[in-house]
């Protein structure tokens, strides 16, 4: 069996003190991180990655580090959906739902350890399932020519731009403005500049760390100036946490059916882990049917979207490792580390790098059991921590956002490119575009110009030759339906309300 | 309605004038079939088609803040485009305490807060950057510094 040596030699990796201790502070930033209203993976992780590299960390450690933060505020993120009735990312949203009710009722500990545990089952299963099922899909992306790789990102686009916003012009233009933004500055294969109006400090493009930290994390600050943290409730108190074993046997079935469908939904280019706990949910509310009490504060409805969540980001790492792309703002994210990292994610990675990817597969499995042990037995700890008030949270977020992108670039342009991005963040939030699919499209254009470009010089400049292998054909497909569907099952899909107090 | 217009408008003369200057790039060659002007166009096409939907079922109004909060972000644009300028000549510790105090004013209106905000993120900071991660910054001007 492959998957034991490869794992052999993953843990030989991550079970070195210096990585062990990056996983285990890693997991610990990632839980506040996804506990704090305001903060979540996507901006959490992207004002870590210029931190990050400025502390001159390898490959195998950096990653290491932020992936841990990624599943830690996974983890982290259900804590103030029970607590405050306000979900510290979108993915725990639906957590609200049942956490917030079972808190009232005075089960806020249990509701804790019960989400805790479906947190680590999802998770657990995911990372499983991700280390059996992406090396094969390494090796069908050995299959893929630039013919492919072109339909491939077009069908990220679509399906995001599909699930991310309620109006599909909206998502295809917020995509067209990140590729826009991705073609400026030097052109590579020809030596032109583009685009950048005559302006030297544009002829190296636009850094998407840049951008990254802009639209996720100084827009931030904006809003919640806007809104002067209006939204921070006063939560329910927290008892005495015991662990509610009875319960906890009552939910197996339903966190091992909710991490196997979160894992698939993670899979699913543009879908992500907000889609796997929203269809988990939704899935065991059905089974429950109407005596099941969804939505009252039943263990059920904490367990379901919690395992569903944690499993869906296990797997939206699948595309993001195998064929480089992202799923989701997170793993958009995350491809972003290993873009800085100088890693091509891929099927050669798979090949070349066995120690990058089955040394990060290894973390993932150790930073899941430090991720229990911290948010059931140590979860008091991150419960004082959400009293910071906004106040002095997002000025903290804004100063590590300037001194990371500061020590990484050293240039006065790119900070306040950072905060014009802040700002577009926040009017398109208003406006109501995903911004999402603007990272993407700065992640993802020079390598969809590339294939392109390669492909058509390979055809000899026939068009049809994009839609000639039966594999593109299948992705072009999937690309219309993907953006086409959302539009007439919008009003099936629709999400349900946040309890109201 | 009225955001959405005139947004989609202007993308669509971004997106012209975007078309227009690919125009100028070189055509391909038999290396390089397209060259560096055909994917511009492209996305350049793109973003006309996707503005000119928006412009053309827009959504509802979004809920622009008063007056007076716009003009509350406009100060805070202007205090991070500040502390950018300064953070270097004047050293980590005066700007940031400054930005952080203003911001934190801003989002929560209770001066004692955000004084001790301002001076505790800033000197809490300086002390995690530069010592616990070894970044290099500087604490006052350099010119103070010798």
């Amino acid at each position: 069996m492959d998957i034991f040596s490869n794992l052999a030699l993953g843990f030989g990796i991550a079970l070195s003190p210096f990585t062990l201790m990056l996983a285990v502070i890693g997991c610990f930033l990632g839980t506040i991180i996804g506990a704090l209203p305001g903060l979540g993976p996507s901006n959490g992780v992207a004002i870590l990655i210029p931190i990050t590299f400025s502390m001159g960390l390898d490959a195998t450690a950096a990653l290491v580090l932020l992936t841990s933060v990624y599943y830690g505020a996974m983890y982290g993120g259900r804590i103030s959906s029970i607590l405050l009735n306000i979900p510290g990312d979108e993915p725990a949203m639906m957590t609200t739902l049942d956490g917030y009710p079972m808190a009232k009722n005075g089960r806020a500990g249990d509701a804790l350890v019960i989400s805790g545990v479906a947190s680590f089952v999802g998770a657990l299963l995911a990372t499983i399932a991700l280390a059996l099922v992406a090396p094969y899909l390494a090796r069908i992306a050995y299959k893929f020519g630039p013919a492919e790789y072109f339909a491939l990102y077009a069908l990220a686009f679509a399906t995001l731009g599909g699930m991310a916003s309620n109006n599909q012009a909206k998502s295809a233009l917020a995509a067209f403005i990140g590729l826009a933004i991705a073609l400026i500055g030097l052109d590579n294969n020809s030596g032109f500049t583009r685009f950048t109006g005559g302006n030297l400090h544009l002829a190296d493009g636009v850094d998407f760390l840049v951008a990254i930290v802009g639209l996720f994390a100084v827009s931030e600050v904006f809003y919640f100036i806007e809104t002067h943290g209006k939204d921070t409730a006063v939560g329910v108190k927290l008892g005495k946490v015991t662990i509610p074993w009875k319960d906890l046997w009552d939910t197996k079935w339903t966190m091992i059916r909710s991490s196997i469908v979160g894992f698939i939904a993670g899979i699913l280019p543009g879908a992500g882990a907000s889609l796997g706990s929203f269809m988990t949910y939704m899935m065991e509310k059905g089974i429950a049917g109407e005596k099941g009490g969804f939505g009252t504060g039943v263990p059920k409805g904490v367990a379901a979207p919690e395992a569903g969540n944690n499993a869906a980001a296990g797997g939206a790492l699948v595309p993001m490792l195998t064929l480089g792309v992202p799923g989701s703002g997170t793993t958009a994210v995350l491809l972003a580390v290993l873009m800085t990292l100088n890693i091509t994610p891929g099927p050669t990675l798979f090949r070349d790098r066995p120690d990058v990817i089955w040394g990060l597969i290894a973390s993932l499995l150790i930073a899941n059991f430090v991720l229990l042990l911290m948010n059931v037995p140590m979860v008091k700890i991150f419960v004082r921590i959400l009293m910071v008030p906004p106040a002095v949270l997002l000025p903290g977020v804004t100063m590590i956002s300037f001194v990371g992108i500061y020590s990484l670039s050293g240039s006065y342009f790119d900070l306040v490119l950072m905060i014009a991005f802040g700002v577009m963040g926040w009017a398109f939030r208003k406006m109501d575009i995903p911004t999402v699919p603007v990272i993407l499209g700065i992640l993802l254009g020079y390598q969809m110009e590339n294939n392109l470009r390669h492909a058509m010089t390979l055809s000899g400049g026939e068009w049809t030759y994009l839609f000639s292998s039966p594999i593109a054909a299948v992705l072009w497909v999937a690309a219309v339906l993907g953006f086409v569907a959302p539009m007439f099952l919008r009003k099936v899909l629709k999400k349900p309300q946040m309890v109201e107090d | 309605m009225k955001t959405d217009r005139i947004f989609g408008v202007v993308v669509i003369l971004v997106a012209l004038a975007f078309i227009a200057s690919a125009m100028n790039l070189p055509a391909g060659n038999i290396f390089d079939k397209l060259g560096p002007k055909a994917f511009p166009i492209i996305v350049g096409a793109g973003l006309a088609i996707s503005a000119f939907f928006v412009a053309f079922r827009p959504d509802p109004e979004p809920g622009w803040p008063d007056i007076k909060t716009i003009l509350a972000l406009v100060l805070a644009t202007v205090v991070l485009i500040a502390y950018a300028y300064t953070l270097k000549p004047l050293g980590f510790l005066l700007p940031t305490a400054i930005a952080a105090g203003v911001l934190s004013f801003q989002i929560s209106p209770k001066p004692t807060t955000a004084v001790l905000t301002g001076i505790g993120l800033s000197v809490g900071l300086f002390v995690i950057f530069k010592y616990g991660l070894g970044l290099s910054l500087f604490a006052l001007p350099r010119s103070l510094m010798g």
